[in-house]
């Protein structure tokens, strides 16, 4: 159900992420994990990833705050189950580019579109991109990781 | 019953429509609006008599003075302190409670003292008094809170001992609206030697409020809070203290003479005032008081009093709503928190905001508290003279609207 004037915020998917979160937990054998707070509204996002030959392999998240911030995540985390890390990055930048720049979204970010009506709301982006602030320091561990693997 | 018909044409702002819809003003424990009166003294002062004060011969600059001491006397009879000199402006009630941090802290605290506070506190009476601590090896206590949001005055005695130095309360809580009772906890505090500083933010413009009754030693509030300008800000102590403290902040306006060495201070208040101050902000929070004892506080009081009532009463009956803090509203002020089962508190407020209701959510400054009752952030609606019942109606409806965007009382389940 929609309630105007926000019917573009809070659509039917957002609240089905919200509700049935995706990809919730922790992941038995995470290979990177990262986590994030919102200082201003205590949003909280945890994140697990199992990387497997720069493909990630699972991913799962838990924490806390608003649907923005948990659909956000959940959607990530259906979105990059199973994908190369190149890709992950690839998607972050245009889930940022959506959010901040307002920028029409990519046919490629799939289901993410529906946070297309967050960018409307410049103090709630900071919900939104909470989730995907986590997964670039997450990705960012990684490659450390594997650097560090490749000159030892 | 205040004539909120006629209070709100004084309000110029709240003559505006947010997303499509009247504007519903909810969140005045955040700030309150002004009322012309106070924009046009303002503007006046400007107009007519801006000039540096205490250090003119000429007309404006003595016209200046005298207006911006007015301001002081109206402040000084508003709580009932013996005398203007009582009266020190600062930027804002933080700002007062760190000159007393600072001021009378660096003093009087020392390894080992103890210095009690509650779990209620904005973090403006927290974090001044962690710094302290940390300078002088000094230790913090804090009261809780009882299951219905009051403080534990039991666990509050036993923590004060011959330790205590200080005792700092909130008199109104910013989040559960909860009154607490000042003279008693000032009785406490004395009786072990103690003094007590009263956090009035959100008591003084709500409440009828007189320094002698309260029986505390420092009392500090904003005045961009009760109707005045923002960058105001006072701090209350008996002139025997503030005789006795050293100066907050060096600079002109506070010494008598200066010399290379050092220097002698000026007489109260200006002592604790360095620098040219906000004059045209004193001077419009001076229209301000004028307006509220025009209305009279225990109107106010009375008129919130049966806001919040009604306010309780219509908010339990929307489902999935919990209220915290006191069930009665003789208990507390207009202030009211509260959780919906569906939606997050920031989700509440934006659509609230769709319906034009301004609300506030999050942790309000007030970690400590949201730790104590459980939960990450709160929605918090809170009222002022210009508010009626037709704004607790639209609030209600903006809930409904959360429940029918969210589902009302859906469980949230993880799927693996
Ligand atoms: C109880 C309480 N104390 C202190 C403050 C701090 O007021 P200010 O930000 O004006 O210094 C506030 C307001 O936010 C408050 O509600």
């Amino acid at each position: 159900m929609s309630e105007p004037p926000f019917d573009d915020l809070y659509r039917e998917l957002i609240l089905d992420h919200y509700r049935r979160p995706r990809n919730h937990g922790p992941l038995a054998a995470p290979t990177v994990q990262a986590e994030g707070v919102n200082p201003v509204c205590g949003d909280e996002i945890h994140l697990d990833l199992a990387i497997d030959n720069g493909v990630i392999a699972d991913l799962g998240f838990w924490g806390q705050g608003c649907s923005i911030s948990q659909s956000s995540a959940s959607m990530l985390t259906e979105r990059l189950k199973g994908r190369p890390l190149a890709e992950a990055e690839e998607v972050a930048g245009k889930v940022r580019s959506m959010l901040v720049e307002g920028a029409s979204p990519d046919p490629s970010l799939g289901d993410l579109e529906a946070l297309e009506g967050v960018a409307k709301l410049p103090v709630r982006v900071k919900c939104a991109l909470l989730a995907w602030n986590v997964l670039l320091e997450a990705l960012r561990q990684a490659k450390a990781a594997a650097q560090e693997e490749h000159h030892g | 019953m205040l004539d909120v018909r006629r209070i709100r044409q004084d309000f110029p702002i709240l003559r505006q429509q947010v997303n499509g819809r009247p504007l519903v003003y909810l969140d005045n424990a955040a700030t309150t609006q002004k009322p012309r009166q106070v924009i046009e003294a303002l503007v006046r002062y400007y107009e007519t008599s801006n000039a540096n004060i205490h250090r003119g011969i000429h007309t404006l600059a003595t016209r200046a003075t005298e207006q911006y001491e007015d301001a002081r006397r109206k402040v000084a009879r508003f709580i009932g302190a013996r005398g203007p000199e009582e009266v020190v402006f600062t930027r804002n009630a933080t700002e007062a409670i760190n000159l007393v941090a600072r001021a009378w802290g660096d003093e009087h605290i020392g390894e080992g003292d103890e210095i009690v506070l509650t779990l209620m506190e904005h973090h403006s009476n927290i974090v001044p008094w962690q710094l302290l601590a940390r300078r002088k090896g000094a230790t913090l206590r804090y009261a809780g809170i009882t299951d219905d949001g009051k403080l534990d005055l039991d666990e509050l005695r036993r923590l004060i001992g011959p330790q205590t130095k200080l005792v700092a309360v909130t008199h109104m809580s910013n989040v559960l609206g909860t009154i607490n009772p000042v003279a008693d906890i000032a009785e406490m505090a004395h009786r072990a030697g103690a003094l007590l500083l009263v956090d009035g933010a959100q008591s003084v413009p709500h409440l009828p409020v007189d320094v002698q009754a309260l029986g505390a030693d420092f009392l500090a509030f904003s005045a961009h809070k009760m109707l005045g300008p923002t960058g105001v800000g006072v701090l209350w102590a008996r002139a025997e203290l503030l005789e006795a403290m050293p100066p907050f902040l060096g600079g002109g306006d506070m010494i008598a003479v200066v010399r290379p060495e050092s220097s002698t201070w000026a007489e109260l208040p200006h002592k604790f005032e360095a620098g040219t101050p906000n004059i045209a902000d004193v001077i419009a929070f001076g229209a301000a008081v004028d307006y509220l004892e025009g209305i009279g506080m225990s109107n106010v009081r009375r008129h919130e009093e049966e806001l919040t009532e009604l306010a309780l009463e219509r908010l339990r009956r929307v489902a999935g709503v919990r209220i915290f803090g006191p069930s009665s509203a003789s208990e507390r002020g207009g202030v009211v928190s509260f959780a919906m089962e569906a939606a997050h508190p920031h989700d509440v407020a934006t659509i609230a905001d769709g319906h034009g209701v301004a609300i506030r959510a999050g942790h309000h400054c007030a970690q400590l508290l949201m730790r104590a009752l459980g939960v990450p952030a709160t929605s918090r609606a809170s009222f002022s003279i210009y508010n009626d019942v037709d704004d607790i109606e639209a609030l209600v409806e903006a809930l409904e609207g959360v429940n029918r965007v969210f589902g009302e009382g859906r469980e949230r389940t993880a799927v693996r």
